[in-house]
């Protein structure tokens, strides 16, 4: 019984405290907000662009949500993740950040890849082009997504937060190298084409305020998810810990009421009942 | 470290003498694959040999991840691991040994293969030394960055599904900047193949420190 209280306690102690709650409630109002403001300035406000018309509007998305996958989050789990391999700064709490910005990385890294093709499909003519900057952020998709996949196996809290920075390190030390060689391999191997953007618009006006409105509302998105991600990282921590003891103290406290109840008796022993809890 | 690295390197290549697994396995995996290209591709001459490259280097990178998985299989037996780390022998020496190991496996891969694209391909090398010099530089950063990899995975359940997920994207800029070198190689544009080995140069300079430096944190957490 002491356990299962003790259990309770530290989930809300990691649940955060309130201050930290009533901040990731602010960021996500924030969040929302300027999300819903750029959709009407992006949709209904601004104007079309001369060449290329309606479609101008996907810009005020693909290059914050590629702004964010690419620096925020990657940025933010090498980061922390360093910081947890330094002696001197180790603690879950790099390791949770770290493994959040990643998850929510991955997720915008598929978005950016997700617009842009929606966006090249009637600029370019095609979904897919092998442009350096294509392929590149797909590589670090399967990269990253790569470390997802190593924090699912499961340990201890202790080596599965070791293996993922060392992963999350090895990963990002990579990016400038993937970016370097595909660029030479694109700029080799594939020139004059007819896709080479060379569409530079100039951004003036309402076009330039809700393009920065969109980098701020991603940004926050940003901070809103891994916030929140964190706090389910930390509550599943604590869950994971106490579960064991947990079952065992359930399991306790049946087999000490089965008696009273008339517990069916085999050849003089106790049948054992499989413990509630299904693990 | 380095009387370290060479023991390490010493015992796997003893046990792989002794148990032949990369002889008799990897090796020939090798060479299927390239007739598998072979298939995949058709007859056609031209076309075998404009993808040789390419192919070559796809055969190199699936070979590493089963000599790295081969590597730590041979770690796996009951408290190898700690035995290793209770010999007192530098966490640096181990990566290094163990690279070295591989390294030394992929130089007979390449050999073989290289002679296979040779044979059965139909290429001609119009620069010997561009495709050495690249092979030699894109073994060690495969060897590194697959060992480091490998430690990461040693010991899971799931190591056979995962290893592969995690090293190719890492080994991609190796695949692009090899196989480009050696094409160079084969038609005898020297100078735009030259520039490759300024990627494969540092990715294995990288991955070396990063194996240099993080082998002792991986090594306490499998």
């Amino acid at each position: 019984m002491s356990s299962r209280m003790s259990s309770v306690a530290t989930v809300s102690g990691a649940a955060g405290s309130r201050s930290l709650r009533n901040t990731t409630r602010a960021i996500g109002v924030a969040a929302l907000v300027a999300t819903v403001a750029t959709v009407i300035l992006g949709l209904w406000v601004t104007p079309p662009a001369k060449v290329q018309g309606t479609l101008v509007r996907l810009l005020y998305i693909h290059p914050p949500v590629a702004w964010v996958a690419l620096y925020c989050s990657f940025g933010l789990a090498a980061l922390s993740s360093f910081l947890y391999l330094w002696r001197r700064t180790r603690s879950l709490f790099w390791d949770r950040l770290g493994a959040s910005a990643v998850e929510v990385g991955v997720v915008f890294t598929g978005l950016t890849l997700v617009t842009g093709s929606l966006w090249g499909r009637p600029t370019w003519g095609v979904w897919w082009t092998w442009t350096a900057r294509l392929t590149s952020t797909a590589l670090l998709f399967v990269l990253y997504i790569g470390y997802m996949a190593l924090r699912r196996v499961p340990a201890t809290q202790e080596v599965r937060a070791r293996r993922s920075a060392v992963a999350a390190l090895v990963a990002f030390v990579d990016v400038p190298i993937v970016s370097f060689s595909v660029d030479w391999w694109q700029t080799l191997h594939q020139r004059g084409t007819v896709l080479n953007p060379g569409l530079t618009l100039k951004v003036h006006g309402s076009m330039a305020w809700t393009m920065a409105l969109g980098f701020v509302a991603m940004t926050l998105v940003f901070a809103w998810m891994v916030l929140v991600r964190y706090r389910i990282e930390a509550l599943g921590d604590v869950i994971s810990d106490n579960e064991l003891e947990v079952s065992l103290a359930e399991r306790w406290s049946e087999a000490e009421q089965v008696p009273a109840a008339g517990a069916p008796l085999v050849g003089g022993e106790r049948v054992p009942e499989p413990a509630g809890s299904g693990r | 470290m380095w009387r370290d690295a060479l023991l390490v390197a010493g015992k796997d290549i003893r046990i792989e003498l002794r148990s032949r697994v990369a002889l008799w396995q990897v090796l020939p995996f090798a060479v299927l694959v390239l007739v598998l290209f072979g298939f995949a591709l058709g007859p056609g001459p031209h076309a075998l040999r404009t993808a040789a490259p390419g192919l070559y280097w796809l055969a190199v990178l699936f070979s590493t991840v089963l000599a790295t998985q081969r590597s730590f299989a041979i770690e796996s037996g009951e408290g190898t691991r700690d035995g290793l780390r209770l010999a007192g022998i530098d966490p640096a020496g181990v990566f290094l040994g163990k690279a070295g190991a591989v390294a030394l496996q992929l130089v007979c891969v390449q050999v073989l293969l290289g002679a296979g694209i040779v044979v059965l391909f139909g290429v001609r090398f119009d620069a010997w030394w561009l495709a050495l010099v690249s092979s030699v530089l894109a073994t060690v950063g495969l060897a590194s960055a697959g060992v480091l990899y490998g430690a990461l995975s040693a010991g899971l359940r799931v190591r056979e599904t995962l290893l592969p997920l995690l090293v190719l994207p890492i080994v991609a800029p190796v695949l692009i900047a090899g196989s480009r070198a050696w094409a160079a190689a084969v038609t005898g544009a020297v100078s735009s193949g030259a520039s490759w080995l300024k990627i494969l140069g540092p990715f294995a300079a990288v991955y070396l420190a990063v194996g240099v430096a993080l082998y002792g944190p991986l090594q306490e957490a499998a």
